[in-house]
């Protein structure tokens, strides 16, 4: 029953002589969500990106629904296939990166209307539903900057969502945020894993992760240390770096 | 300071709280004025012609209208080579980045007068090697060779703002963009492009402001321009300081204008990076 939407393999990724990913291999299936954390440094953030081919991999092979990147043949000929992954998986950043010349609905509408030239009309009726569904239907005609990060940040997902993606990355998206802003966002992230929406999220947010996350997944020093559902990995980590880490940050 | 007298530190005490109720901008207003004033005084007590002046205004800001078009086609034409200058400046296309970084060294490289008389003088020499059609490119009357050496020379500088503008736009704002499938060119178009002209248009308007004087050098290849006018009426009958004074005043309000309207596209522009309510509608 459980369809395998992404589907990592043997993953290397290196910056000259440093080595960022170590022979990382994942799989997500449908309506999983799966919450990659470690500590900053170890990778977990330049796993999503290579999902998306924000990064490019150094070696390995990556699999998002059905269309299969092997690292390796020129850029140029992959386009094609790179844009059909990117448009499988939205994506939002811990910096929100909002377009600010443009007012929130049209950041929300851009690519729906450039990439797939959906109408203006059309694209603006499902971000206005979208925006509801964050709970910013009223500031639409806002520019970026007038929002608190909460707000930016639940402006991203609709744009990210807007795409009508198969995927949700999530690259800490609460990081950047006051404390008091970070609820907002975990309860539209919430909402739309009770949606079933397939999500990977990079975050630090233990009990987030402990009450929505289908797997957790542990990394350290480019290597993916541990990977199971939220109970055993919190309770009872089967690797000591694992174990030291949660301590710390438990 | 102690050791004024009491008196006197009254008076001025005084007469700083009287000051302190006149607004700023009028007494700067005030000290506008007076200069002025004094220039006024100055050049009548030399004899100033001013009937002369009138007589020969109309003639002289018959110029404005070439001015004007020199500038704003020039930089029109600017406008263009500095965004292809400056996307092939940021281009990895060894290409493209060879022939930007070329015209952009060799343009600035030499004076904007030797090419203003290069375009105009040297192409026609070169017009014999050119084939028939293209004869027209070399053999240029002074106003269109004016326009393409200023533009082609602005452009250069130009390119360099661009670039920096472009530059200004976070890498965020590309990554966000891929991430939603734009291509590379929509990334530019929809979403580099228009932040980074939000950086561009002051340098921009400066360039402008700066090529409405600059082109004062085209009426040396005898574009009848404001400045050629008012040096030719003012050599021929030996009133060149009326008839510059004219010139001077001319450019100045012309700039003073295009300063004024800068400054408001800049607002205008800025609409999504002011925190406060700056759309009332």
């Amino acid at each position: 029953m459980a369809t395998e939407v992404i589907r990592v393999e043997n993953l290397d990724k290196r910056y000259g002589a440093l080595e960022v990913l170590r022979n990382v291999s994942l799989s997500v299936t449908k309506g999983e969500v799966v919450v990659l954390f470690g500590r900053s440094g170890s990778g977990k953030s330049t796993l999503l990106r290579c999902i998306n081919f924000l990064e490019e991999p150094t070696a390995g092979i990556i699999d998002v629904g059905g269309v299969r990147m092997e690292v390796g043949p020129a850029l140029r000929a992959r386009r094609e296939q790179i844009n059909q992954i990117r448009r499988r998986c939205g994506m939002v950043f811990q910096e929100f990166n909002l377009f600010p010349h443009l007012s929130v609905l049209e950041n929300v509408i851009e690519a729906p209307c450039t990439v797939k030239g959906e109408s203006r009309k059309v694209a603006s009726d499902r971000a206005r539903e979208l925006l509801a569904r964050v709970g910013l239907e009223e500031k639409a005609d806002e520019y970026p900057i007038r929002l608190s990060g909460g707000q930016k940040q639940r402006v991203a997902i609709a744009r990210a969502l807007a795409m009508q993606p198969d995927i949700m990355l999530f690259d800490e998206p609460t990081s950047a945020l006051d404390p008091e802003l970070i609820g907002e966002v975990l309860s539209a992230m919430r909402d739309l894993a009770k949606d079933g929406m397939t999500m990977v999220v990079v975050t630090h947010e233990m009990g987030f992760a402990r009450e929505v996350a289908n797997r957790m997944v542990f990394m350290h020093e480019g290597e993916l240390i541990e990977d199971g559902p939220p109970s055993r990995v919190i309770n009872s980590p089967s690797d000591e770096r694992t174990r030291r880490f949660l301590e710390a940050v438990l | 300071m102690a050791s004024l007298p009491a008196s006197a530190r009254r008076a001025r005490d005084a007469f700083e709280r009287r000051s302190e109720r006149v607004p700023y901008r009028l007494k700067l207003g005030l000290v506008w004025l007076g200069i002025l004033g004094v220039m006024a005084l100055w050049f009548l007590s030399y004899g100033f012609d001013t009937e002369f002046m009138l007589e020969w205004a109309p003639y002289i800001l018959g110029g404005v209208g070439i001015t004007l078009f020199v500038c704003i086609a020039s930089i029109v034409l600017a406008t263009t080579l500095a965004l292809f200058g400056a996307l092939g400046r940021l281009s990895g296309n060894p290409l493209f980045n060879g022939v930007a970084s070329f015209y952009v060294s060799f343009i600035r490289g030499t004076p904007l007068i030797v090419q203003i008389f290069f375009v105009y003088l040297a192409f026609p020499q070169l017009a014999r090697f050119a084939p028939e059609y293209m004869s027209g490119f070399f053999l240029l009357d002074a106003i269109p060779a004016a326009i393409l050496a200023l533009g082609v020379n602005y452009g250069a500088y130009m390119t360099e703002i661009f670039r920096a503008g472009i530059q200004s736009v976070g890498h965020g704002q590309i990554e966000a963009a891929h991430a939603l499938a734009m291509s590379a060119t929509q990334t530019t178009r929809r979403i580099v492009l228009p932040q980074a002209m939000r950086v561009v248009i002051p340098p921009v308007g400066n360039e402008f402001i700066a090529m409405l004087k600059d082109s004062a050098l085209v009426s040396f290849i005898g574009a009848a321009d404001l400045f050629f006018r008012a040096s030719k009426v003012g050599q021929q009958n030996f009133r060149a300081l009326e008839t510059l004074v004219i010139a001077a005043a001319v450019y100045w309000f012309l700039t003073s204008v295009f300063s004024f309207f800068q400054t408001r596209l800049e607002r205008k522009m800025g609409r999504g990076y002011v925190r406060e309510r700056s759309h009332g509608h």
